[in-house]
């Protein structure tokens, strides 16, 4: 029997007690604090876990045995920064095939730290470290924005234009106590700030932090028995294109987007007008642009107009990384997690700065550099 | 021109020491997938279009246009700020990453789809780098 919307759903979900700079904090207890206050949302012990998911460089073994864990599935899916997309879609699939029926999902990263976080550049002898690290690129604000000029170029984007998601995204940090920069900025504020590497300014780079997110799955059936109100999964997609950015098949489009994205809607059964809230994981200013054009929101090209002209602002029809994003909440390198934290919070009608009346979100994620993607719908209605 | 030292050197592997061989040499060695007739990169042993293991190496022309950059700003071994990480639309079609030479780091000088060509570099006795100046008469 194919998996139907709302047949899964979230029954626990936060964040590690403290984002942003957090010392006192190695990687692995970042993803156990996480771990902890998931489970105390659901009013669960880690006894009642029979399920586990996280992403390398922390293994899933190392986690079961720190929470203690006795898992009867287990992935370890690794694709960057939405592989926590990926493990709802296959945490979901495992509970509807009968595999587990409560799965934890973590999310642990000295990003700031960097407490235990193991940095890996790429090994000399693979096709990156051979045909993209000897021309000088160091991480990934050198990377991802690397198709941003040949963007600009094919739809006429401007510098403007590219500032103003930066801005915009911080007129919703502005209403979250926990973000990490909530002064208001203008225009002129990104094209000041500083040059990283062109066409991008230091404020239209994400940020590097220190935290951790962990989410509890299990059916709908068994759903209505736990304190929190049930965030129901009524589809989700997720595919892969490169691992290096100079390979990606067309610089103004992901090709994983564009897979992982409508595979969402398909299953999920919904229209671009039933999307009350959107987030797109926001490493650089660019992803937004990418992200509404790729799921369908907008046609290609016209991302620009539509941010420019407000819809995803504070009081525009399609509210747009509420939290403030990777630009401005938080961003430990694997920002998916964060990114889920938010819908499940909007669908909630619980987020710092919500959105009145939210029933669906959608919550798409990037990893690497336009290396995967994962899209998770979500909603507070079992259809 | 010369490289400065610190550079990240590739290690070639078996299924790509053709083209760092040919590189050596001063040519710009990429594959074809004989049932299509399409070229293709980074180096493989079978065509990325059908699976097949009927393809070929062949010479590549040098030439190609600036597709897309970044105009790195901070400072990192082997590399002096500001500088340019570009990818390149060779000629046969497919793209590589790659430095822009004999061009000011500028946005102003580096123009997207500008005429370029390969200007082979040698990092060691065994590295030569693809890097790419602007087309003479271009």
């Amino acid at each position: 029997m194919t998996i139907k919307p709302g047949e899964i759903a979230i029954v626990g979900a936060a964040e590690s007690t403290r984002i942003g700079t957090v010392p006192d904090m190695s990687q692995i207890m970042l993803h156990a604090d996480a771990a902890l206050n998931a489970m105390a949302d659901a009013g669960l012990k880690p006894s009642d876990i029979d399920g586990f998911a996280c992403v390398g460089p922390m293994m899933p073994q190392q986690l079961v045995h720190y929470l203690g864990i006795t898992p009867k599935w287990v992935d370890g899916t690794g694709v960057g920064g939405c592989s926590f997309m990926l493990h709802v879609r296959h945490a979901a699939a495992a509970i509807h095939a009968g595999y587990c029926s409560t799965v934890l999902i973590t999310h642990g990263e000295s990003g700031k730290s960097r407490i235990n976080a193991t940095p890996r550049p790429p090994e000399p002898q693979s096709l990156q470290g051979q045909f993209e690290m000897p021309f000088g690129p160091m991480g990934p604000p050198t990377l991802f924005p690397i198709p941003v000029l040949r963007y600009m170029k094919t739809y006429n984007v401007t510098h403007e234009h590219l500032a103003q998601v930066a801005v915009v995204q911080r007129e919703w940090a502005a209403k979250n106590p926990r973000a990490a920069f909530r002064d208001p900025i203008t225009i002129e504020d990104v094209l000041n700030s500083r040059m990283i590497a062109y066409p991008f300014r230091l404020l239209q780079c994400c940020l590097v932090t220190d935290g951790g997110g962990a989410l509890i799955l299990t059916s709908a059936d068994r759903a209505k028995d736990f304190p929190q109100k049930p965030v129901y999964i009524l589809g989700s997609g997720e595919s892969a294109e490169a691992t290096m950015v100079s390979q990606m098949q067309d610089f103004t489009s992901s090709r994983a987007f564009r897979v992982a994205g409508p595979e969402a809607f398909r299953m999920a059964g919904i229209k671009h007008g039933d999307v009350d809230h959107l987030m797109i994981y926001d490493a650089f200013a660019h992803l937004p642009l990418y992200g509404l054009e790729d799921l369908g929101f907008v046609e290609r090209g016209a991302a620009k107009d539509f941010i420019w002209e407000g819809h995803t602002r504070p009081g525009g029809k399609l509210p747009l990384n509420t939290n403030g994003g990777g630009l401005s909440y938080t961003h430990t390198g694997m920002y998916g997690m964060f990114a889920l934290q938010e819908s499940v919070r909007q669908v909630r009608g619980i987020a710092p700065a919500q959105v009145p009346g939210v029933e669906i979100s959608v919550c798409h994620g990037v990893g690497g550099m336009f290396s995967a993607s994962g899209t998770v719908v979500l909603s507070n209605q079992r259809p | 021109m010369s490289l400065e030292p610190g550079r990240p050197r590739p290690e070639p592997t078996p299924e790509t020491r053709h083209f760092w061989d040919g590189a050596r040499e001063g040519k710009l060695l990429l594959q074809r997938c004989k049932d299509t007739g399409k070229a293709y990169f980074p180096p493989r042993p079978f065509s990325p279009y059908t699976g097949s293991r009927n393809v070929e190496v062949f010479e590549a022309s040098g030439r190609a246009t600036l597709h897309s950059y970044v105009i790195h700003h901070r400072p990192v071994p082997g590399f002096k700020p500001p500088y340019a990480i570009a990818v390149v639309e060779l000629e046969e079609g497919p793209r590589m990453m790659t430095n822009i030479v004999d061009c000011p780091q500028t946005p102003e000088a580096l123009v997207l789809d500008m005429k370029l060509e390969v200007a082979f570099t040698k990092m060691d006795d065994e590295i030569t780098l693809p890097l790419f100046r602007p087309a003479k008469g271009a």
